[in-house]
């Protein structure tokens, strides 16, 4: 059975139907991202004035995978341009750019993450507390070892970006002084369920893509030879979801990085 | 809307992106890292300028 207009236009949409599929899907994805955008908004309007974090992200890492994706975007839309042209070797080389740089902003994202969920706030019982990255924490020894500093209150460990040059030392803590620790996970305060949430859904759907655009590039490259323009709007497609992807970076960036 | 289209969204919103952290950068006194907002902004500029330019046949549907 022929799966109709996968080549030549719908006459009442005006387009091939795996576009109007897309863009249906994109449609949903706007909701969800956008359902997501609206929590972070009314979180952080209803947060106490001096409460909302401001610096705690990695910001050349940052910057560097929104490097990543804009190039991945330009090479997804050469590899699209490729196939137009009837270049197969071109396409094959643009969309394995498309799928490395994807995979490096998936590993960046993780040295990220695990940034965060090696960095611990550290209560101790003298009402201190100590805020740094965890070098030692082996349950066997009595005390753990962090690079980092005291503060006295909770409120001096949100505004980062205020408190230029902060000096960190080692700081050996014996457990007996320790009231509780955490690192800064999702389960640490809003901001950071909210950064979690919305980043890792983000890198979940570059996983998604990365999937569909490494098919296109491996198995499914078979199309070509008997049906290129099937193949082109395949290329197309994956194409319109990846910089779908991307645009959700541009506006993750400068909300969680920046401001 | 076709991929032309989408990029050419993708692109305008790009060299938003770029001299946005450009200014964000100066005023919270990071000159190095707004210098690079700047060039990034001309250079995604240019880009955009010569990606329309070679596909000009493409339609935007």
């Amino acid at each position: 059975m022929d799966i109709p207009y996968t080549v030549e236009a719908r006459p009442d949409t005006g387009v091939y139907n795996a576009k109007v599929g897309i863009w249906l899907f994109l449609s949903s994805e706007v909701m969800l991202f956008g359902a997501l955008f609206s929590a972070y908004v009314l979180i952080r309007v209803g947060t106490p004035a001096g409460e909302w974090p401001h610096g705690w992200q990695n910001l050349t890492l940052g910057t560097l995978n929104t490097v990543v994706l804009a190039l991945s975007a330009i090479t997804t839309l050469m590899a699209w341009v490729a196939c137009k042209i009837r270049q197969f070797g071109k396409f094959q080389f643009f969309h394995g750019c498309t799928l490395l740089l994807g995979l490096t902003f998936l590993c960046i994202k993780m040295v990220e993450y695990h940034q965060h969920l090696n960095h611990y706030e550290i209560h101790l019982t003298d009402g201190r507390i100590a805020d740094g990255d965890m070098l030692q924490n082996n349950p066997k020894q009595d005390y753990v070892v962090i690079k980092g500093r005291y503060a006295a209150y909770e409120e001096d460990l949100y505004d980062l970006r205020a408190q230029k040059n902060l000096k960190e030392t080692e700081i050996k803590i014996p457990r007996s002084q320790i009231k509780d620790m955490q690192s800064y996970g999702p389960w640490h305060n809003d901001y950071l369920a909210l950064y979690f949430t919305l980043t890792g859904l983000h890198a979940l759907h570059i996983l998604g893509g990365s999937i569909v655009i490494g098919y296109l590039w491996g198995p499914g490259r078979r199309l070509w030879k008997t049906d290129p323009e099937r193949f082109t709007n395949r290329v197309e497609v994956s194409g319109l979801f990846w910089h779908f992807v991307d645009l959700v970076w541009i506006f993750l960036f400068p909300v969680l990085y920046l401001t | 809307m076709s991929l032309k289209a989408v990029h050419l969204v993708f692109v305008s919103l790009l060299t938003l992106l770029a001299f946005g952290c450009a200014v964000w950068a100066f005023a919270d006194g990071r000159v190095f890292f707004g210098a690079c907002g700047i060039v990034a902004g001309l250079l995604v500029i240019l880009y955009g300028i010569y990606f329309l330019k070679k596909l000009k046949k493409v339609s935007y549907l």
